[in-house]
């Protein structure tokens, strides 16, 4: 089924003398990540099925720098930030997509200042933009009336006010939207931002995905849904250390409208 | 006319405004060792947001039992000060009461007052019961103990014994005049103060005078003394909460900031024309930057040390933070409270060295914040976001982690091999750039 993805990357776009309509940035959970990939896959079906003309960069992505930033190395960070925009300055790339809310802040906000200026959509914000231009529908198929809870990524939600996009498209899948008690603008964070993903925690009482997946499952959901590969990771890792992975699947948003369309 | 009271009354006024003035020049001084930074964008959204959050307390009402009893005392301690002009006037001109000739406005001001102070009363009780009875969770941290809790009694005592003290007055006051005293027209109405009027019943006139006298005399030096004691509290804040709202973040919360001295670097760096060795033009600024991020509160900037100064230590920061809820080390409070401690630590070897900064052999980090709560942060802004004075805490943990990182290479063991790997193969783990595409085809 595979072979059934069309991925263009920029420089095929350039070699036929041509500009897609968006770039899609992959991210590196996206590009190596066992299960983010699952979901980079999910959401190019999307793309081949509205028939968006996108690009990626593929081997001439870099990581945007974001863990190396909230590390403390704003060296490496620049560098990252300063290689990447001489790529895309030089394919001339205006709009960018990507399923990653980190590398979607740090693109949007932090790569102005160093000469990247582009228009940024997070994943949810684009293909809610696809359902309201009539270029993509959404049914409910399998999901139509599960118990649906949202957590909301730090850096998509608190970091850049983004909390709606991703609710609409659950609605739209006629699923039963239920909501934490940390929700929207107090959500509470899944424990891997701040490049926490790469490292053992400090010592504690707690993990916080653990904390975060209790929250979930006082909702009786029966998917917890995720905007970030992140977030996805580690409340799938909160889920299996309260037993639950047979009954709850914490799933991206792209993912679930794809398995709705039974892409 | 006596002259001897309006002589000590005028002394009293000037100590208590001198010494608050010399308070806020300290103060101005010591926010401006911070590194400068040019806050000046978007004049009109600042005083929007200055008059919602700070004089509207918007941020406040999200958690609505605190909210509303912040309101009160707000708004009373705000309204009450009218009544604090007319003391003042009468005290230097030996008037009672001058406001009075206003008549009906005046009765429905001091009535407005009275019902004000009685709402202020019950909201402080309240507050009280919560800090010390009830023990809400945030006022129990580790950085709550010793002076900050005193702290936080000590101006809820204070409001107490100012309403108190205000409610007399009026009370004697209205015995007087119902005994039909000389000087003790009758004047203003007096929805509370009416109900101590039993106590006051069968006194004779000289004693009511003293008591009125008296209530009166402390009120006003009760309140002079409260003014002087908000540069040693976290009460601060009713006046610092204006400019620290007006100067607060207006850009993304997850936009952090482009560390300046860096991107120079980084631009010399990718330049091929530039020759690192050669020596840099005659005349021609040395541009390298003493320090990479913040070890102290001089590396922070002013709008940082602005902050540590308003924080008003109320933990809604804290309780919202992830690292915290787990039991982590890490409470931005803290790290707002310790900044300020050692802002006003450097403040006062600055002052016992003759206006110059002696080395202490201490610095911000590591003598108050430690690597440990540093490294727990996911920065994930629900500290900025709960603050209702427009605190970012976040700030000076980033700062602190460029130095630990860029200055001391002192990251956690797995965040050096995760920057290694970004370094050498473009991703956080150790994958091949190369193979970056290889997930369209599994
Ligand atoms: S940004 Fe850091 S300090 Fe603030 S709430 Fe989140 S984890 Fe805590
Ligand atoms: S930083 Fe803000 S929220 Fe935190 S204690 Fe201070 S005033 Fe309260």
């Amino acid at each position: 089924m595979s072979e059934l993805l069309k991925v263009p990357t920029m420089a095929e776009f350039m070699a036929a003398g041509k500009q897609p309509e968006v770039l899609f940035w992959v991210g590196c959970a996206g590009s190596f990540d066992d299960r983010a990939k699952k979901i980079t896959k999910a959401f190019v079906k999307l793309l081949n099925k509205a028939n968006v003309e996108f690009a990626v960069l593929g081997t001439e992505e870099s990581c945007t720098g974001d863990p190396a930033k909230r590390s403390g190395n704003e060296f490496l960070f620049q560098m990252q930030a300063v290689t990447n925009i001489e790529v895309m300055n030089a394919y001339e790339v205006k709009k960018i997509v990507t399923a990653c809310p980190h590398c979607f802040n740090t693109i949007k906000n932090e790569y102005p200042e160093l000469g990247g200026n582009y228009e940024v959509m997070h994943h949810t914000q684009f293909l809610k933009s696809l359902l309201s231009d009539g270029r993509l529908t959404i049914e409910g198929g399998q999901y139509k009336g599960k118990r649906i809870t949202f957590h909301d990524p730090c850096y998509l939600g608190r970091a850049n006010d983004v909390y709606e996009a991703p609710r609409d498209l659950i609605r739209k899948l006629d699923a039963e939207l239920v909501e934490m008690k940390s929700c929207k603008s107090r959500g509470l964070c899944c424990g891997a931002g701040g490049a926490q993903m790469f490292k053992e925690p400090e010592k504690g009482s707690k993990d916080v995905n653990i904390e975060r997946t209790e929250q979930a499952l006082e909702t009786k959901p029966q998917i917890i849904a995720a905007g970030c590969p992140f977030c996805n990771t580690m409340m799938t890792d909160g889920i299996k250390n309260k037993e639950k992975e047979n009954d709850i699947e914490v799933m991206d948003i792209a993912e679930l409208i794809a398995n709705a369309e039974d892409l | 006319m006596e002259y001897l009271p309006r002589l000590l009354f005028a002394i009293a006024l000037i100590i208590g405004i001198g010494y608050f003035a010399r308070n806020v020049r300290k103060l101005i001084r010591n926010i401006k060792l911070g590194r400068d930074v040019e806050i000046s964008d978007n004049k009109s959204q600042r005083w929007k947001n200055m008059t919602m959050i700070a004089l509207g307390q918007s941020k406040m009402v999200k958690r609505p039992i605190a909210g509303i009893l912040h309101i009160i005392v707000y708004v009373g301690f705000v309204v009450i000060n009218i009544e604090v002009l007319e003391i003042i006037i009468d005290g230097l001109t030996g008037e009672h009461r001058i406001f009075s000739s206003a008549g009906e406005i005046y009765d429905i001001l001091i009535g407005t007052f009275e019902l004000l102070a009685f709402g202020v009363l019950v909201a402080v009780i309240i507050f009280w019961l919560r800090r010390n009875i009830i023990k809400l969770k945030r006022f129990l941290s580790s950085e709550m103990k010793g002076w900050p809790k005193s702290d936080g009694n000590i101006i809820l005592y204070f409001e107490v014994v100012l309403m108190c003290l205000f409610l007399t007055m009026n009370g004697a006051d209205l015995q007087l005049q119902l005994n039909g005293a000389e000087g003790y027209s009758t004047a203003g109405s007096f929805p509370i103060s009416q109900w101590l009027l039993p106590i006051f019943d069968g006194l004779s006139n000289s004693t009511l005078i003293i008591i009125e006298r008296a209530a009166w005399w402390m009120h006003i030096l009760g309140i002079l003394t409260f003014l002087n004691y908000l540069y040693f509290s976290k009460h601060l804040h009713i006046l610092l909460a204006f400019p620290n709202t007006y100067y607060g973040k207006l850009t993304p919360k997850g936009q952090f900031e482009n560390n300046e001295a860096v991107t120079k670097e980084v631009k010399m760096m990718m330049d091929p024309n530039v020759d690192p060795f050669a020596a840099p033009p005659e005349g021609a600024e040395v541009a390298v930057p003493a320090k990479f991020g913040a070890s102290d509160v001089q590396d922070l900037s002013w709008h940082n040390l602005l902050n540590a100064y308003t924080c008003t230590e109320c933990g809604r920061c804290t309780s919202e933070c992830p690292a915290n809820q787990t039991g982590k080390q890490l409470s931005p409070r803290k790290i707002m409270m310790d900044t300020r401690d050692r802002l006003e630590e450097v403040g006062k070897n600055i002052d016992a060295n003759k206006g110059e900064f002696k080395d202490d052999g201490k610095q911000l980090l590591g003598d108050y914040i430690t690597n440990e709560e540093l490294w727990a942060c996911t920065s994930c802004n629900a500290c900025v976001e709960a603050c209702p004075v427009s605190i970012d805490p976040l700030n000076i943990i980033m700062q602190m982690r460029q130095y630990l990182v860029m200055e001391q290479s002192a990251a956690p063991m797995e965040l050096n091999n995760m920057m290694t790997n970004i370094e050498n193969n473009g991703a956080p783990w150790p994958y091949n750039q190369m193979d970056r595409l290889n997930w369209k085809n599994e």
